[in-house]
């Protein structure tokens, strides 16, 4: 009997397979659970995981058209409006899904494969599978008719969305454990989400900033993450400034935070 | 076997923290049922959700030699938005268990019929309770955490649980928290009272039983003849003692 005075539940140890195995099984059905919770079995049902982020970059996309929002230069409008208000949407959106997800799904606790961070990635990748979807589709149809050309260079649109993905996620982990702690982190997320839309890139082009401008826009980490993936869009149009090092530090101390952040407030969770 | 071990555990309250459980340890064998009483608020259930992995103790360790269940016929777990299938799928998912068997299993147990295929916030609280012991029972473990199971359906459908669970798992352990003494004596062979976060064993009911007496400063009622045990009719008949609502 070693009854050291450690507070962690200790468990037989288990093979890293075997947990891998079983963290993607627990993920997959707390995903699937997710899905259908949020969006049934009625109308068009799962398909609204992705037409609702569609529904909303088309209407960005018209209305900046029509509008013809001033960004300061010659980029094909369609492309700079789904380029910008798809990245929104997969950063944006993941922070709004995570804060306060857990007090009405703590009684999954009971199942004891369920970790607090399943919960948590379940939910992110359900919204990044959207955001991407949404994305995506948008971005064959509007090729198809004509509004945009094919990216310039494919492989850096995908590095410049799997890099901005990851900085929602951790921004999201974050933040999700942190509102176990304080109400406040709900409140402020609201208002510090749409102050931070039109500074986040999503509305202009760097390049198109006065200088001081762009040094002050650019210490915000998903203005790096849009840059890179207009650069893959339609680089040959407007030039990017981006540090690929500056969004993937912020995004690596975030994802330290995190983890540390879950790892803080699991001895605080009370279940019903 | 269950190694508990200096358990700790206190919440809190607007003036500190409040120590719920003190430094509780024991062991279960496999197959040994352990019947804890106690009265409300003492820590029963902080005692099963920290057994259960739900929540973490401030220190000590639970080490699980053996699987553990949730508590059972708990159906907070339940999303109500989805139906008892879906719910039936999830758990399924959770524990990698044949899905097509267990939903075989939960219609023929619950007998929800067609309501098996509405959401749960559909449910009447009966069906709700119906629905969690069937789901209870397809997932089999060799330890079964029960709490307070006093009301679950009519009297036929407690007789079903009653024999699900108690006859054709009686060679499981079990840990049964209640106030309910009855309950408790009828189906456990090691008893404790738990009273200001300390854990008191006795091997045998009657002391447990006198020690709880004690603890809550019950009294027969005056119209009744003194007793050693509350009365829940024969007990050499296989009547369940779970209690009933109508």
């Amino acid at each position: 009997m070693s009854a050291a005075g450690a507070t962690e539940l200790r468990r037989a140890p288990v093979p890293l397979g075997t947990a891998i195995a079983v963290q993607r099984r627990v993920i997959f059905a707390l995903l699937m659970r997710e899905a259908l919770t949020r969006y049934g079995r009625h109308n068009i049902g799962f398909l609204w995981l992705f037409v609702e982020p569609m529904i909303f970059t088309i209407g960005v996309t018209a209305l900046w058209s029509i509008t013809k929002t001033v960004h300061g230069s010659t980029i094909p409008i369609t492309a700079f409006a789904l380029t910008g208000y798809s990245s929104v949407l997969l950063w944006r959106n993941m922070p709004g899904r995570c804060i306060n997800a857990l007090m009405p799904n703590l009684p999954l606790l009971y199942h004891r494969n369920v970790r607090i961070f399943d919960i948590f990635v379940a939910r992110l990748l359900l919204e990044f599978a959207g955001a991407t979807m949404s994305f995506l589709l948008l971005a064959m149809l509007f090729t198809l008719i004509g509004w945009t050309q094919l990216p310039e260079n494919l492989l850096e649109v995908i590095g410049g969305w799997f890099i901005l993905a990851w900085f929602g996620m951790a921004l999201a982990l974050f933040l999700g454990a942190l509102s176990v702690r304080s109400e406040l982190v709900e409140k402020l997320w609201h208002p510090l989400s749409y102050l931070t839309f039109p500074l986040s890139g999503a509305a202009f082009m760097v390049d198109a900033l006065p200088r001081q401008a762009q040094d002050f826009v650019l210490l915000l980490p998903m203005v790096h993450g849009v840059e890179i993936v207009r650069e893959g869009y339609f680089g040959s149009y407007a030039r990017a400034h981006y540090d690929v090092g500056y969004i993937v530090a912020v995004a690596l101390v975030l994802t330290f935070l995190a983890l540390l952040q879950i790892r803080a407030v699991a001895p605080d969770i009370i279940v019903e | 076997m269950i190694r508990v071990r200096n358990l700790t555990k206190t919440y809190p309250v607007r003036d500190g923290r409040r120590t719920i459980l003190d430094s509780i340890s024991f062991d279960l064998a496999r197959g040994q049922k352990l019947g804890i009483l106690g009265r409300n608020g003492a820590g029963k259930s902080t005692l099963i959700r920290i057994i259960s992995g739900a929540e973490r103790p401030d220190s000590g360790s639970v080490d699980r030699g053996m699987s553990v269940s949730w508590p059972l016929a708990f159906g907070g777990a339940f999303q109500t938005a989805l139906t008892g299938r879906d719910n039936v799928r999830f758990i399924s998912r959770i524990y990698n268990s044949d899905f097509e068997r267990n939903i075989a299993a939960v219609d023929e147990f619950a007998e929800l019929g067609a309501y098996l295929h509405e959401p749960v916030r559909t449910y009447s609280s009966g069906m709700r309770a119906r629905l969690a012991f069937a789901i209870s029972m397809i997932i089999e473990f060799d330890c079964f955490l029960i709490d307070e199971i006093s009301a679950v359906g009519d009297a036929r459908f407690a007789q079903k649980c009653q024999l699900e669970l108690f006859e054709k798992r009686r060679d499981r352990a079990m840990i049964i928290v209640s106030h309910d003494a009855a309950y408790v004596r009828d189906h456990c062979d090691h008893f404790a009272v738990l009273h200001d976060g300390q854990m008191h064993f006795h091997d045998d009911f009657e002391p447990a039983y006198a020690l709880f007496k004690d603890l809550i400063g019950w009294s027969p009622p005056p119209d009744t003849a003194p007793e050693t045990a509350p009365e829940t009719g024969p007990q050499t008949a296989s009547i369940p003692a779970i209690q009933t609502t109508a």
